[in-house]
């Protein structure tokens, strides 16, 4: 469990992090999500134990970050921002360097360096330095690193940054792996990333906590949820769409021509649009309700724009 | 197998990963030889021993124990890696103690392949082998003086340039401070006892006695208290400003 309490950052007069408090229990993935400069690595760096904080306390699983540092940080596996390795090193001397430091001697040390290397794929680049790999295999090396002590706090600041679309995947399917009865807390700014794989968002803007829900409830926030989405080669009665019971306004795509409905809050339109269209005989190519759109909510939510 | 001994051998091999370590073997072997033979007048003096060759070595360390001990910390924090070591759950002290052996050891094997020369005095005549010896240790112990200082001020920076400059500045300090030339500003307004203590820091005049393969145990403890002196500070730095 971590038990975050009133956690405050500032660099001389800039205040980075802003009496952040949240508890984490074992099982959940965590998406800290937010622009750039929000707070977020300062908030990983602050778990970890690498910043002191100005104000408040960590706690994981019941050990102070700033009094039993060393007790904490055995539990914690860390990924931090740019996947830092040393990069005059080659990847297995890396490897073996960091799980002698995790304690792990002889043959266990063999078998768990194997173990990372066989999971992240890093087979074809051992006998490399850190220094010539692609910025993907790097991102690999650090994530092997972190969680070659299997431990029960997963802090991963951007693991998927730099990634190609199947290496994100991989990756992804590897934190949902490590998932089960550990604490992952992952930070990133690629949002399909926390509908995939997060049970729980903390959005958080200019260092303050503004939402700590779950992405589907973060999904409800958006104006297109419940929207419907019509696509049709025949010019449909705009008027009609709009006079429905519960469509707040009707929004035309440039690119394809499809119309979409923007329910009022609370409203569901796909009846009574499925309705209008039985009894008009429109001939419809696509019908779709959304779910709601998370980059929409998060410009909303972290800018302040209105909906 | 203890954590100091995982950094130890991780940052000396690491000397090797790159030219650095072959580029000051040579360079310390070169200027050696030079100060021995030509500004030590190692022949001329006609002497079996080896105070030519030890007598330039406050200046040599000068230059050389900074270059040595400027990557230690101010490369970590460059490259970002200070943020993985310092959440791998190791404890400041022995990172300190680690990488600061892995760079007096690698001082100790440059100084261990200046041997060809004990060979060359012992050819030539019969110099008290005991006295060369005590000169080699009392040289070891004035680089780990260096490294100590010098690595503290790696510790500070993120750029290594500023690091060997600043640490070059911080070690001339301690190299000239029996030097009428620190000395002077303080003759005519502070107290005796601040006198004597400025130059009892001095490297030069410890370096001496043992130069000449003289050791006074008070001289190892100084060399030794100041070792540990700098290591504490380097501890204390690192618990103090762990980030840029």
């Amino acid at each position: 469990m971590i038990e975050v309490s009133k956690l405050s950052k500032h660099f001389s007069e800039h205040l980075a992090v802003n009496n952040l408090s949240f508890t984490v229990q074992p099982g959940e993935v965590i998406g800290f999500l937010g622009p750039n400069g929000a707070g977020k690595s300062t908030t990983m760096k602050m778990l970890t134990g690498f910043l002191a904080p100005s104000a408040g306390s960590v706690k994981i699983h019941g050990f102070d970050i700033a009094k039993q540092r060393i007790r904490a940080q055995r539990v914690l596996g860390y990924l931090p921002e740019g996947a830092p390795c040393y990069g005059e090193m080659t990847v297995l001397d890396f490897l073996l360097f960091i799980g002698k430091v995790r304690g792990y001697r002889g043959k266990e040390l063999q078998e768990r360096v194997k173990r990372v290397i066989d999971l992240l794929e890093l087979g074809r680049v051992i006998g490399q330095s850190i220094d010539t790999l692609s910025k993907g295999f790097n991102r690999r090396v650090g994530l092997a690193q972190a969680v070659m002590h299997e431990p029960k706090v997963l802090i991963l600041d951007e693991p998927t940054d730099g990634l190609d679309p199947n290496q994100k995947h991989q990756v992804r399917q590897l934190i949902k792996a490590l998932a089960k009865d550990r604490i992952v807390i992952i930070s990133t700014h690629i949002l399909e990333e926390v509908s995939a794989l997060c049970t729980r968002v903390l959005l958080i803007a200019h260092g303050e906590l503004i939402v700590d829900e779950t992405p589907h409830q973060l999904l409800q926030r958006s104006k297109y949820h419940q929207a419907v989405t019509l696509y049709s080669e025949n010019a449909l009665d705009q008027a009609a769409l709009k006079a429905l019971p519960g469509v707040q306004s009707l929004e035309e795509n440039s690119r394809d021509g499809s119309l979409t409905l923007i329910p009022e809050p609370g409203a569901v339109l796909f009846p009574v649009v499925n309705a209008l269209i039985q009894q008009r005989g429109w001939q419809v190519q696509e019908i779709a309700v959304e779910s709601g759109r998370l980059d929409e909510v998060f410009r909303r939510l972290t800018r302040g724009e209105s909906a | 197998m203890k954590h100091w001994r995982i950094i130890l051998e991780r940052e000396f091999s690491g000397y090797f990963a790159t030219p650095l370590a072959y580029v000051f073997l040579l360079t310390f072997l070169v200027l050696s030889g030079l100060f021995t033979f030509y500004l030590g007048g190692f022949y001329e003096s006609e002497q079996a021993n080896l105070q030519p060759f030890f007598t330039f070595h406050p200046w040599l360390y000068l230059f050389l124990m900074p270059a040595l001990a400027m990557r230690l910390w101010s490369e970590e924090r460059k490259s970002g890696t200070i943020e993985l070591l310092m959440t791998l759950a190791i404890r400041r002290r022995e990172m300190v103690l680690g990488k600061f052996l892995a760079a007096w050891l690698f001082a100790g094997l440059a100084l261990g392949l200046t041997f060809p020369l004990v060979f060359t005095v012992n050819f030539l005549g019969d110099p008290d082998n005991g006295a060369i010896l005590t000169g080699y240790l009392g040289s070891w112990l004035l680089a780990g003086a260096y490294l100590a200082a010098s690595s503290f001020v790696s510790a500070l920076s993120k750029n290594t340039v500023l690091a060997f400059i600043g640490a070059l500045g911080l070690c001339f300090i301690f190299v000239v401070s029996g030097h009428a030339l620190v000395l002077d500003a303080f003759t005519n307004w502070a107290p005796q006892w601040w006198l004597d203590m400025v130059s009892s820091m001095s490297f030069l005049t410890r370096f001496q006695a043992i130069s000449r393969g003289v050791i006074d145990v008070r001289d190892v403890l100084f060399f030794l208290s100041f070792i540990l002196a700098w290591l504490v500070a380097s501890v204390i730095v690192l618990e103090l400003k762990k980030a840029d």
